[in-house]
C-alpha cells in the first residue's frame, strides 16, 4: 500500500489532463489573456512609475527595473497557485470531473500529474504575455530574459505542488482562502519583491531565504532580467528544484489519500 | 468460456466499518447482472472494485481476467462505466463530453469523432450535438453518460444506478438501449434500487445487506423460492386477524396490509376463503415480485 512518501507511478497519460485543460483554457482565451496583459500594467504604472518617481532608483537600479522581475515571479506564483487549489478544487470536488478521469485508464496520479503540469504551464502562459509589455517598456534586458519563459515552468511546478497540497487537506474551498491571504499575500510583499529582503532585519532575511520559495523565484529572475547572474543563482536553482520535486510528489500521494478509499 | 468478472471472499473494509464482507460471485459472458440492496448494502463499494478505482482490502477478484490490483489501466480500458453520479464535464458540449473522453483511452482522433456522433445518434441526442451539458435534461445527461460510457466499444459496462431520479420514458429508453447493448454481445453489471428494473432486465442478480449476498438466483427464481407465486393482500383489521389465525392462514402484517403467501392453485382457494369468512373490507390478489423477495430478505426497517 502506497503512503504519503513513496514515489508515485506517472505514466504519459498525465500529458491528456493537461490536454484537456489546455482545451478549456484555449477555448475561453477571451477572458484568460487579458488579465495578465493589465496587471504586468497596473503593476507598471501604479508602482513602477507612481512610487518610482519618489524612490527613482534601489541600488544604482531604476525602481521599475528593479520591480519588473518581481512582477513576473509574483504571476508565476500566482497562476499556478491558484490553478491548483481553486482550480483543481472546482474540477475534483463540484465537476467530480478526477472521478471520471479515473474510471478509464488514468489513474489518480496521473491525474493529478496532469493537473501540476497544467498549472505550471499557466505560469508560462502568463510570463510569455507579460514580457513583451516589459520589453516594451525596456524594463527588461532582453535576451537573457527570455530565460524567465523555462524559469516560469519550474518556478509554477513549484507553486502547483504546494497549492495542490493545500488542496489535498482542504475541508471545502472556503478553506483555502487561509493559504491564498495568510501565505500568499505575504510572500508577495516580503520575498524582496518591492524592496530588497536588506533591509529586513536579519532574522527577517533568513526566515525569508529559508522559506519562502518566492525569495528564491524572484532572486533568479532579477538576475534574468537585469542581465546581472551571479553564481548564487545555483544555490536559488537547487532551492526551488528540490521544494519542487518534494511537494509535487507529496501532493501526489496526498490526494490520492483523499481519493481513493 | 472464462467468467468476466470473479470474486472470492472479497471483502473491504473503511477503517472499522465492513462495507463488503467476504462475497463471492460470478458473472458470465453475455449477462446482464443485478446487485441489489438497501443503501449501504455494499454495492457501489462492491462496484468500485470491479472499476478498480477502490482497492479491496481481501479476496481475490478477477476482472476480465485480470486482477485490478496488478492491471487497472488494462482493465479500465475495456470497461464503460455509468456511476450514481452525474459527472460530466460541464466546460464541454455533449460533442465534446464524447471526444474528449474518447482522448483518455487512446482513441485516435478520426475515429472518436466518429464514434462520439454515433453514440449521441444511439442516445437519440444528436440535435443536442453542441449544446452545453448544463442545458441538458435530467434524463439527457443520464443518455449522455450512457453514451460517454461506451465510447471504448467496453467489453464489459458496469452501471451504478443507471436510471435514478429519472421519469418512466427515459427509462424506458435506457431500458432499450441496454437490452441493445447485450443483444449485441455486451456484459452489464448493473446496481439499482428499482426492482421492477431488475425484474425486467436482470439475467441473474444478486441481494445483499450489510455487505454480505443473501440470495443469488434468476429473477423468477428467487421470486418462487422466496415469495410463492401469488400474494393474497388483505387490509388489516382486529377482526380480519382474529379470523385468519382461526383459519390458521400464515400470514405476515405489513403496515396497514396483511400479507399471505400462496401458490398459483392455493391462492384463489384462500381468497375465497377470507373473502367468505373474514370479510375484510379490501381483499387484492396479485402476482408475487421481486419486491416482496426483497423485502422479505432485507426487511422493512428504513436505511439510511
Amino acid at each position: 500500500m502506497p503512503h504519503i512518501f513513496s514515489i508515485p507511478r506517472i505514466t504519459r497519460r498525465a500529458w491528456k489532463v493537461w490536454y484537456r485543460n489546455m482545451v478549456v483554457f484555449v477555448r475561453t482565451w477571451q477572458v484568460n489573456f487579458f488579465p495578465p496583459l493589465i496587471e504586468a500594467l497596473l503593476y507598471l504604472f501604479a508602482i513602477g512609475i507612481g512610487i518610482g518617481t519618489y524612490v527613482k532608483e534601489i541600488d544604482g537600479i531604476p525602481y521599475v527595473n528593479f520591480i519588473a522581475p518581481a512582477i513576473l515571479a509574483i504571476a508565476v506564483m500566482n497562476s499556478a497557485f491558484f490553478e491548483c487549489t481553486y482550480g483543481s478544487y472546482v474540477r475534483m470536488y463540484y465537476q467530480k470531473s478526477f472521478d471520471a478521469m479515473i474510471a478509464t485508464p488514468l489513474s489518480i496520479e496521473d491525474v493529478i500529474a496532469g493537473e501540476l503540469l497544467w498549472g505550471a504551464t499557466r505560469s508560462v502562459i502568463y510570463v510569455v504575455i507579460m514580457l513583451p509589455v516589459l520589453a516594451a517598456f525596456g524594463v527588461v534586458s532582453l535576451p537573457l530574459a527570455l530565460l524567465a519563459i523555462p524559469l516560469g515552468f519550474i518556478g509554477g511546478l513549484m507553486f502547483a505542488g504546494i497549492a495542490m497540497c493545500f488542496t489535498s487537506i482542504s475541508p471545502g474551498i472556503d478553506t483555502l482562502n487561509y493559504p491564498a491571504f495568510l501565505f500568499i499575500t505575504p510572500m508577495a510583499l516580503f520575498s524582496g519583491t518591492f524592496f530588497p529582503l536588506t533591509l529586513m532585519p536579519a532574522f527577517l532575511q533568513y526566515i525569508a531565504q529559508a522559506l519562502l520559495p518566492l525569495t528564491h523565484l524572484v532572486a533568479i529572475m532579477r538576475m534574468l532580467t537585469l542581465d546581472a547572474v551571479s553564481w548564487t543563482i545555483v544555490l536559488n536553482f537547487a532551492w526551488i528544484a528540490i521544494v519542487a520535486t518534494i511537494f509535487c510528489l507529496l501532493s501526489i500521494n496526498l490526494m490520492r489519500r483523499r481519493l481513493i478509499v | 468460456m472464462p467468467d468476466i468478472i470473479e470474486a472470492q471472499d472479497l471483502k473491504k473494509d473503511y477503517g472499522s466499518t465492513v462495507a463488503v464482507d467476504g462475497i463471492q460471485f460470478t458473472v458470465r459472458k453475455g449477462e446482464i447482472f443485478g446487485f441489489l440492496g438497501p443503501n449501504g448494502a455494499g454495492k457501489t463499494t462492491t462496484m468500485k472494485m470491479i472499476t478498480c478505482v477502490s482497492p479491496r482490502t481481501s479476496g481475490t477478484l478477477r476482472v476480465l481476467g485480470m486482477d485490478p490490483d496488478r492491471s487497472p489501466a488494462e482493465i479500465k480500458q475495456r470497461l464503460g462505466v455509468v456511476p450514481q453520479e452525474t459527472n460530466l464535464d460541464p466546460d464541454f458540449t455533449c460533442f465534446g463530453n464524447l471526444y474528449y473522453y474518447s482522448r483518455y483511452f487512446d482513441i485516435p482522433k478520426d475515429l472518436a469523432e466518429k464514434r462520439a456522433d454515433e453514440l449521441l445518434e444511439f442516445v437519440q441526442l444528436r440535435e443536442k450535438r453542441d449544446v452545453a451539458v448544463e442545458k441538458l435534461s435530467g434524463g439527457m445527461k443520464r443518455r449522455l453518460i450512457l453514451a460517454r460510457a461506451l465510447v471504448n466499444t467496453p467489453d464489459l459496462l458496469i452501471l451504478d444506478e443507471p436510471t435514478i431520479g429519472l421519469d418512466p420514458q427515459a427509462r424506458h429508453l435506457i431500458w432499450e438501449k441496454l437490452r441493445n447493448l447485450q443483444a449485441q454481445g455486451n456484459t452489464i453489471v448493473m446496481s439499482t434500487h428499482y426492482l421492477d428494473e431488475a425484474e425486467r432486465l436482470c439475467d441473474r442478480l444478486v441481494i445483499m445487506d450489510n455487505g454480505k449476498i443473501l440470495v443469488e438466483g434468476t429473477p423468477a427464481e428467487l421470486v418462487r423460492q422466496h415469495a410463492g407465486h401469488e400474494i393474497v393482500e388483505v387490509e388489516t383489521s382486529d377482526d380480519v386477524i382474529a379470523c385468519l389465525t382461526e383459519l390458521k392462514v400464515t400470514f405476515e402484517q405489513t403496515g396497514d396490509m396483511i400479507q399471505i403467501t400462496a401458490t398459483t392453485d392455493s391462492a384463489r382457494e384462500i381468497a375465497c376463503n377470507v373473502l367468505d369468512r373474514c370479510k375484510p373490507k379490501r381483499m387484492i390478489t396479485r402476482p408475487a415480485t421481486l419486491e416482496d423477495v426483497f423485502l422479505k430478505l432485507t426487511g422493512r426497517t428504513l436505511r439510511e
